[in-house]
């Protein structure tokens, strides 16, 4: 319906004016030509800025775009000499040449491995809760104002709360578990969020069939509400988890150390019963904590290794991100209720 | 059977009130978090301002919380925090509002399919990239233009920071101009009035409260950012006002202290839990504004 508005074009052409048709109106006629002359100059100035004005709008989303690729390109560049097999590899290392990100990536991976087991069950099921069972009370609001306002906190105030809560009141140490936790608050509104939507956007006449053939609430909830919103759910959880792979802040504020040599315990055993926690208290390191290692110093030789961690990590999220617009997109396309 | 039925259905009750406290304790977890923040936050504060009273906090112009003449003003952090701020909403505020306009008004629906996922990717790279990319490309970049430029500076983390909340700013004030009625605009065209006319004097009036609120909602993101700042901007407290210099922002003071090795208990440690506070309260005013524009602007149509 934004067709651009062709206003006044219906107005006589320039020669006819004349024929308005006043017998020996001549003054009258200069005037109207005089005045048509003036609207047509505000129209081509107001048709110009409109132009002008659609052209820096694409220059500013290009200008966004441009940088995007500049960041990409740039980490590419410093980082691409690094970006050997070894360096995934190696552990981080005084001699830059040497170092790599082995101790990075798998903390990464296994804070990440907490944070999901914590944050998907505990926002799906706020999210359910909110959508399907919450009553409409002043419990109900205050809920839903609280997860409004802490979509807002900085994420450095979760650290503080972690440092202050899971490290010393609750001993957990600076683990792996309370990088995990912390993380999955962090990422808690987002999951609840996108449930909520998923949730919301399930005609009713879906449950209200349910309902007459007897399912309680939760048999709806689990036949058919879960299956039918998983899809934005995923969405959600994917996005959220983008998110907490590249925060640093919080996980340096409860005191992740920044040089780790060694592996956590591994959590699949070899004896009775196979499986390990002890990985759980381990102390570790995460990729953006050994990219802001390595980009502080001031050996330009650590700069490539922060650029060539840099890339990985921003592939990761890329690839997640993507993933997730992809996953909307085709849910989108796909549902037809 | 119909006894066995009935019993049944009693234990099918008794189960599904056990699913939905579940569930309640879970949606409860979000109240816990804020709570817990509040708790630890407060608790550690006051500590601290047992030791520190409150008007130095407020007044002193020093911030030497490490130093044997220990200094605690505040005022010191809350510059760089507001400097760069301001620098970063200078760059997201007419870039944001423009691409807002741009994609509400002018594009077309495959140029806009196109365009908002890619700001959404750009708003997901995670900021110490940002920060990486503030330090090592831009500073470089802009010391050319600006010659005795240091090599920690509010401009180039304040730029970079504008870039990165743009997506944010742009895609809310977008809404908010798409949540302006349709007829509105064909009234404007019927009048003979262009695609910027439009936008200018029926769109973005209409859509005000909204797009503010989608500016506070960035400064308040940009209050909060850490990353970008401690890599870029420095970690030396000044109180300053110019740009060009380096200074620490609250959130990069907290970094420091927690990259150091602070014995618990001590001053050192609850000061970051004083500025913790602070910040808290700052983005909690934003944030309660902006979320209080938005809801006004949601009822307007």
């Amino acid at each position: 319906m934004k067709q651009s508005p062709r206003s006044l074009r219906s107005l006589p052409p320039r020669g006819h004016v004349s024929t308005f048709g006043r017998p020996g109106g001549t003054d009258m006629a200069r005037m109207a030509r005089k005045d048509i002359g003036e609207i047509r100059g505000i129209i081509a100035r107001a048709k110009r800025l409109d132009v002008i004005f659609g052209v820096a709008g694409l220059l500013a989303l290009g200008l966004g775009l441009l940088t995007f690729a500049t960041l990409f390109v740039d980490m590419a560049l410093d980082g691409y000499s690094r970006l050997t097999p070894d360096f995934f590899t190696e552990f981080p290392s005084r001699r830059a040449e040497r170092a790599g990100i082995l101790s990075a990536w798998v903390g990464t991976t296994l804070v990440m491995l907490v944070t999901a087991c914590v944050a998907v069950p505990l926002g799906v099921a706020a999210g359910i809760y909110l959508e399907e069972y919450a009553p409409r009370n002043w419990v109900t609001d205050i809920i839903e104002i609280n997860i409004a306002n802490l979509a807002g906190v900085p994420s450095i105030i979760y650290g503080l709360l972690a440092l202050g809560l899971f490290v010393y009141e609750f001993s957990l140490g600076q683990s792996i578990l309370t990088a995990g936790l912390t993380l999955a608050l962090l990422i808690l509104p987002v999951v609840i969020v996108a449930t909520r939507e998923a949730i919301r956007s399930i005609p009713s006449h879906i449950r209200e069939g349910a309902y007459a053939l007897g399912a309680t609430k939760w048999q709806v909830v689990q036949h058919h509400i879960l299956p039918y919103s998983m899809g934005g759910i995923m969405t959600g959880v994917i996005i959220g988890m983008a998110r907490a792979i590249g925060e640093t802040a919080p996980i340096i504020t409860i005191g992740a150390l920044t040089f780790i040599a060694f592996l956590p315990a591994s959590p699949v055993t070899g004896t009775f019963p196979f499986l390990s926690f002890e990985w759980l208290q381990s102390p570790f390191t995460v990729m953006p904590i050994q990219i802001f290692n390595w980009t502080s110093r001031p050996d330009p030789n650590f700069h490539a290794n922060a650029a060539a961690a840099g890339f990985v990590l921003v592939l990761m999220t890329l690839t997640m991100n993507g993933l997730a617009i992809w996953l909307r997109y085709r849910i989108r396309r796909n549902i037809k209720w | 059977m119909s006894a066995n039925r009935l019993s049944h259905r009693a234990s099918r009750h008794v189960k599904e009130r056990i699913i939905e406290s579940i569930l309640f304790l879970a949606a409860l977890v979000s109240v816990a978090t804020t709570l817990g923040i509040v708790y630890i936050l407060v608790k550690e504060s006051v500590v601290f301002f047992n030791q520190v009273p409150l008007w130095d906090f407020l007044t002193d112009t020093q911030w030497t919380p490490l130093f044997d003449d220990a200094h605690f003003g505040i005022i010191v952090l809350l510059s760089g925090t507001l400097v760069s701020s301001g620098v970063a909403l200078a760059v997201a505020i007419p870039l944001g509002t423009l691409i807002a306009i741009y994609l509400s008004e002018f594009a077309s629906a495959r140029a806009r399919e196109f365009a908002k996922p890619v700001l959404e990717l750009l708003s997901g790279v995670p900021t110490i990239i940002y920060g990486y990319f503030a330090l090592l490309f831009l500073t470089p970049l802009l010391q050319k233009l600006i010659p005795g430029l240091p090599g920690f500076n509010l401009l180039s983390a304040g730029i970079v920071m504008g870039i990165m909340i743009v997506p944010y700013v742009a895609s809310i004030s977008e809404d908010a101009m798409r949540a302006v009625p349709m007829s509105l605009r064909e009234g404007s065209y019927a009048m003979g009035a262009t695609r910027l006319q439009t936008a200018l004097k029926v769109v973005f009036p209409g859509a005000l409260s909204g797009i503010a609120a989608a500016y506070i909602l960035g400064i308040s993101r940009a209050v909060g950012e850490t990353m970008i700042l401690a890599v870029a901007a420095g970690m030396q407290p000044n109180l300053t006002w110019n740009p060009t210099e380096s200074a620490a922002t609250i959130t990069a003071f907290i970094v420091q202290v927690a990259l150091g090795d602070l014995p618990h208990g001590s001053v050192g440690y609850q000061t970051i839990f004083a500025a913790g506070l602070t910040l808290m309260l700052l983005t909690l005013v934003f944030n309660v504004l902006g979320h209080m524009m938005r809801r006004r602007f949601r009822e307007q149509y």
